[in-house]
């Protein structure tokens, strides 16, 4: 056994070995570094491309002078004398079709002087710049503006306002917001959650809990994983031909007494997100069931517990956080999915806000999609003004699941 | 005085699937007495002591075949639920594993999910004396059991299986992760549970069968790797005068 002392190394030997243990650590420590740089970068230039786009100089003409209108300044009009300008000035059956969406006599002083800009005085957008561009060539930026457009002017805007989020659609950008998107967003959201918690945590419990282990079990488990890997147009597709065709008196809400719609509805759309994050959910609060230590169960059975009370009272309890991780998870894939929304029928120009499950909807991913695909150029602002709304909603929802997480962990 | 036997056991093996784990077992455990089984790592005694209050259920593939009696009445037999088991027959196991509640629903979960409909506070401050850790917790039943010792959470679990008003207590390794000083408590304890209850304790520690038990039975494997009580006698007797050569060689320290 002693001699097997002489085949370690010992003084100037050992140290140079450990120096060589050594190199090799920092080596592989200076790959993990490296990569957690590189993704650092890539979401550095993903949030700086989305924030260049939403700020920048635009330059724009009106096509007939506020004054041909009125000789107040326009920010000192008031809703009486904005109302009278529109019914004096629009046809009367654009003033009509304004009313019958929302009385005109109730309409706030904003609303209608975006109104009156956007039907009366009609911005022409001449160009848009991304901020970095206004930023570091605004001299040539007004130089080229001046010589090109001597009439336009040159303003730097934000494209992200308060007005942005509260407004519905409009075929103008200027005048575009993404309030019948973010709600349609939320109903989406909602209802996917609504449906997949409840029935992804039973399943879970049920795989879990209950289930012998068999090769049915093994191809069932199989095929969950597998599930969570299909790509999301298919289940668009399901989605389109189950919950907009098939269930259409119910996802239309024909059975409810609703019939002004078909089955292309935000409750069809919610129900094909759920499915999609169904296999997400189930997955992660399996893991979750399973950390759940086993001496909590036989504690439990050892007190003369049935399954159902050791389940319901500890199990579940103690694996809630880990759920609801999944859920969150879960939340963020349903809010960027677009490609089932598209199948599934989501409208690509709405400004009716969704009030019920039956309604027709749009969602922020579709909007955003709708957008870049225009060719002008205040079109790609927007959108990037409505990405940044996009990532705002999906850190607010996380943030809301994840308190609710730490609210029920509670640690003993 | 005629004996009077909480559990007789004949002819009972455990088996894992084909594998058969402990085998053909028959022993008479007498009421109101401490019997401790003992024998090497891995000889079936916590496969053995789980039989007994149908916790082996839980494990995929695990079977019995023989008898196993609770004053005359077949444990396995057609018409016995096994919740019905565990609730006459409590268990402390070898980790403490308080249920991450407060000292006071710790004691009182098992009582209520049984549908206790008596006075709950009286429930668990007799629990808790029965235990001998009233005086310890009187002041802070809301807190987190956690917050307790290792020997303070180990008396909680004892507290909260007598809580239920079991006739038998089975014990695995109930000091194995604990001190000595609170090792003895629980030995301490042991003394003062068998007046009312019948226990049941698997231990590793020879010294500890022989300060607490009256009676020991001894586990060996044999060449097909099953368990089995190769002698079961008064625990004066076999650490005495050991009917068996294998028992006399694990007792005074020779192997094992």
């Amino acid at each position: 056994m002693n001699q097997q002392k002489d085949y370690f190394p010992e003084g100037d030997a050992f140290y140079a070995s450990l120096r060589s243990r050594y190199r090799a650590a920092g080596i592989w420590q200076f790959i993990f570094l490296s990569a957690l740089l590189a993704a650092i970068i890539a979401l550095t230039a993903l949030l700086y491309n989305v924030v260049d786009g939403a700020f920048g100089y635009i330059a724009y003409e009106y096509k007939k002078s506020p004054t041909e209108f009125t000789s107040t300044p326009i920010n000192e009009l008031t809703q009486e004398e904005l109302l009278v300008i529109l019914k004096d000035n629009l046809s009367a059956g654009a003033y009509k079709k304004l009313d019958t969406e929302q009385k005109m006599e109730t309409r706030s002083q904003s609303d209608l002087l975006s109104l009156f800009m956007e039907r009366l005085v009609r911005i022409d957008t001449k160009g848009t710049w991304s901020m970095t561009e206004s930023l570091t060539r605004g001299a040539e930026i007004q130089a080229e503006v001046a010589e090109k457009y001597p009439k336009a002017t040159l303003e730097f805007r934000s494209w992200l306002t308060p007005q942005f989020l509260v407004t519905p659609m409009s075929s103008r950008a200027e005048f575009a917001g993404v309030r019948t998107a973010i709600l349609g967003s939320l109903w989406l959201v909602g209802i996917a959650i609504l449906f997949a918690l409840p029935i992804g945590t039973g399943a879970a419990i049920y795989l879990q809990e209950y289930a012998p282990k068999n090769w049915l079990t093994n191809i069932i488990q199989t095929n969950i994983n597998n599930l969570a890997g299909v790509p999301s147009i298919v289940y668009g597709m399901l989605g389109l031909a189950v919950f907009v065709r098939v269930l259409e008196t119910f996802t239309s809400g024909a059975m409810f007494g609703v019939t002004d719609s078909n089955g292309r509805t935000v409750l069809s759309a919610g129900l094909t997100m759920g499915i999609l994050v169904l296999p997400l959910i189930i997955i992660n609060a399996q893991e979750a069931i399973k950390a759940v230590p086993d001496s909590l169960r036989q504690a439990a059975y050892g007190v003369g517990a049935t399954r159902w009370q050791t389940v319901w009272h500890h199990v579940l309890p103690n694996a809630l956080p880990g759920i609801l991780t999944g859920s969150i998870l879960a939340l963020s894939r349903a809010l960027g999915e677009t490609a089932p929304l598209i199948v599934v029928g989501a409208s690509t120009f709405i400004s009716l806000d969704p009030s019920s499950p039956f309604s027709k909807f749009t969602a922020l991913p579709i909007q955003i999609y709708q957008w870049t695909t225009r060719a002008q150029s205040e079109f790609h602002a927007i959108a990037a003004g409505a990405i940044i709304v996009l990532l705002a909603l999906l850190l607010t929802l996380n943030a809301t699941a994840i308190m609710l997480r730490n609210r029920f962990q509670k640690r003993w | 005085m005629e004996k009077i036997y909480a559990i007789e056991t004949s002819n009972l093996s455990i088996h894992y699937g084909n594998f058969t784990a402990v085998k053909e077992v028959a022993m008479k455990v007498e009421k109101q007495k401490i019997t401790a089984i003992i024998g090497p790592s891995g000889c079936g005694k916590s496969t053995l002591l789980r039989a007994f209050n149908r916790m082996n259920d839980f494990v995929p593939g695990c079977h019995i075949t023989g008898e196993l009696l609770l004053h005359g009445q077949n444990l396995y037999g057609k018409d016995i639920d096994p919740v019905e088991v565990r609730r006459k027959i409590g268990m402390v196991f070898q980790k403490p594993n308080p249920f991450p509640k407060s000292i006071y629903d710790n004691i009182s979960w098992g009582a209520k999910i049984n549908g206790f409909k008596g006075n709950m506070n009286e429930l668990v401050e007799q629990s808790l004396r029965g235990a001998a850790l009233w005086d310890e917790v009187k002041d802070k039943l809301q807190q987190s059991a956690y917050a307790l010792s290792g020997g303070q959470q180990q008396r909680l679990c004892i507290a909260r299986t007598i809580a239920i008003q079991p006739e038998i207590i089975l014990m695995d390794e109930p000091a194995s992760a604990l001190d000595p000083i609170s090792t003895l408590r629980i030995e301490e304890l042991m003394q003062e549970l068998k007046k009312n209850y019948t226990i049941l304790i698997v231990t590793h520690n020879m010294q500890q069968a022989a300060r607490v038990s009256d009676y020991t039975a001894m586990m060996m494997i044999d060449d097909q790797r099953s368990g089995g009580v190769i002698e079961f006698d008064d625990t004066k007797k076999i650490f005495t005068r050991p009917g068996d050569k294998r028992t006399e060689d694990y007792v005074t320290g020779r192997f094992g």
